[in-house]
């Protein structure tokens, strides 16, 4: 039972090998010339410090809720392939008019301007 | 290994046809410039008449579905077609109120096809998660559409509200559901029911059930959960709140006696006690306010308040008595207020300007035909015969009698005359005061008059020769007991 965890254990000392010895060869052997921008979590992006009450353009809540719809698919197809062999050609067919449906909406937003940035 | 449960369609298939029309709406929406709100309508009468056709099989089934998330029973079949009926008589009532109000939304078909497709989910619900799925689906529709008058700041007001305090409940059903699965380690209603019939009945599902109760009470608006119902009532487009004090009203009160009926009867004794006073809160509340109100929207709003008292009283009840007057009385429900918000839509004209009920004044004169119309669903939600709403008290409150519940059955008469008095103010409106200036009459579309004759015919219909219905309201609480 246990020798069939042996390859995760692996993984794990591979990975936390790797991830100390980036860390420590490029502080060993990189130039440190350290400013503002590069002492920051992320260097692109949002600006990590500022007013909590900053006002977002709502359309990111737009593109938010329609990303939400879209990964939702996704954690359907997931299962659904996983027991594919199983289902054949009726697992087939439900999942295209799921699919489908999904697609229904994704051109009505298009339509409607939802995807318009402007 | 993972084995396949057998799938059997006939549970979904009125839900699944409503949604197909829902989808093709939107297609053709896409195409369409002009006469979309009467195709969309034309599209959706399509689909509520299949989902109808489709309903049939259930009357005789008493199966399960779907790993038993879905019961597909009598019972879900005689609501289904309230439900049916109650988004057929919304969407013909509504293409004359968008046109008027130049709204080309179609999607608003769209929105109360899914709604009604929820509530049949939630109907059919034999688990708890099933139930809250329906419920989600049916509300989310409804909360768009309570927000769907562009210009009107009562509708987003309506809208707002009702998103805020609905997902306030939802979370209350949710932490109950969680409660009772910490207590039986299900969720299924069969399961829930044999864990507790074993003698385990602890706080915590006790608890369980107190937050679920407030879940439901919310949706049928009891007090004290009905803070929203006139604001939401008032605000919305007025053939949307038809479609609320009815749809959302039957499939609330079904799930409600379902779980409730089906899951938690070893609770009985508690939650009966619990419901009395709710009852009774309601039916006082609801009707002592609606004498006040100078606005028919929100007058009806407190009346449907008061009427989900009276519902209530078929719950304590309980028995077959009381749960097939519960459902007459939902059926009589919605022919009574779904023609009643009708007459207010059309009345109301263009931008709602004249919903309050001083603009009900001379409408006998102007269009004769209305008035008796409107005098009709008056009586019937005022209990008075030969209309079904009579019907409906006289069964409910006997049901009651039965068990013993007389000073219940002394209040909710008592308030029923406090009720007579505002349902009748709008017929003395009508029929004896004139206006200063006297507007000109209204024209009803074909739509609109198919509606409004569906309802008059139903209430009076219904109310004149119960037997048939009643009997099939007996039939179908079966599957319960």
């Amino acid at each position: 039972m246990a020798e069939s965890y042996f390859p995760i254990m692996v993984i794990l000392l591979l990975s936390a090998f790797i991830g100390v010895a980036i860390v420590a060869l490029s502080t060993l052997l990189g130039r440190n010339r350290p400013s503002e921008v590069k002492l920051m979590p992320y260097e692109c992006g949002m600006d990590p410090i500022g007013d909590a009450r900053r006002r977002f353009s709502v359309r990111f809540f737009l593109t938010g809720m329609l990303f939400i719809i879209f990964d939702i698919e996704i954690i359907f197809l997931y299962p659904w392939a996983i027991i594919y062999d199983k289902l054949m050609f009726f697992g087939f067919v439900e999942m295209l008019i799921f699919v489908a449906i999904l697609a229904v909406g994704l051109a009505h937003v298009w339509k409607k301007g939802a995807l318009e940035w402007e | 290994m993972i084995s396949l449960p057998e799938l059997t369609f006939v549970g979904i298939l009125p839900a699944l046809l409503l949604c197909a029309a829902g989808v093709v709406i939107l297609v053709v929406g896409w195409f369409l410039r002009r006469g979309v709100l009467v195709v969309s309508c034309a599209v959706g009468i399509v689909g509520i008449a299949a989902a109808l056709i489709a309903n049939n099989p259930l009357r005789f089934a008493n199966d399960s579905a779907f790993s038993n998330m879905l019961a597909v029973d009598a019972y879900s079949w005689f609501l289904n077609i309230v439900i049916l009926i109650a988004a057929g008589l919304t969407i013909l009532m509504s293409v004359r109120y968008l046109e008027d109000e130049g709204i080309a939304m179609y999607e608003y078909f769209v929105l109360v096809l899914f709604a009604a497709a929820g509530m049949m989910f939630m109907v059919g619900g034999d688990h708890i998660l099933m139930i809250y799925i329906g419920l989600e689906t049916l509300s989310i529709s409804i909360y768009i559409l309570a927000g769907g008058l562009p210009e009107s700041v009562k509708s987003k007001e309506a809208a707002m509200k009702y998103l805020i305090l609905g997902g306030f409940a939802s979370g209350m059903f949710l932490y109950g559901a969680a409660l009772l699965f910490g207590a039986a380690g299900t969720l299924s209603l069969t399961g829930l029911a044999k864990h507790f019939q074993a003698g385990q009945v602890g706080l915590l599902a006790k608890a369980g059930m107190g937050l679920i109760l407030v879940g439901f009470c919310f949706k049928v608006s009891a007090v004290p959960f009905h803070m929203w119902t006139p604001d939401v009532y008032d605000g919305a487009p007025t053939p949307l709140t038809a479609f609320m004090s009815v749809g959302v009203k039957a499939a609330a009160f079904a799930a409600f006696v379902r779980v409730f009926f089906e899951a938690l009867t070893q609770f009985q004794v508690d939650w009966t006690q619990i419901l009395w006073a709710l009852a009774v809160l309601t039916m006082i509340l609801g009707n002592v306010a609606a004498v006040v109100q100078e606005n028919i929207k929100r007058m009806l709003a407190y009346s449907s308040i008061a009427h989900a008292g009276y519902i209530l009283i078929g719950m304590i009840a309980g028995g077959k008595a009381g749960i097939s007057g519960v459902l007459y009385y939902l059926l009589a429900y919605t022919f009574t207020n779904l023609g009643a918000f009708g007459i207010v839509a059309l009345v109301g004209r263009k931008g709602e300007a004249r919903i309050m009920l001083k603009d009900y004044r001379g409408l006998g004169n102007s269009n004769p035909l209305l008035a008796v119309a409107m005098s009709i669903f008056m009586f019937s939600l005022a209990g008075i015969p030969p209309t079904a709403g009579f019907i409906g008290k006289f069964t409910i409150f006997s049901a009651a009698l039965a068990q013993g519940y007389i000073w219940l059955v002394i209040i909710a008469v008592l308030t029923s005359i406090v009720s007579v008095f505002y349902y009748f103010r709008v017929i003395m409106k009508m029929y004896m005061e004139t206006p200063e200036t006297q507007p000109a009459a209204l024209q009803l579309s074909p739509a609109t008059a198919a509606a409004l004759i569906i309802s008059t015919a139903g209430v009076l219909y219904i109310g004149i020769f119960p037997t048939t219905y009643l009997g099939l309201a007996l039939e179908s609480v079966k599957p319960l007991f």
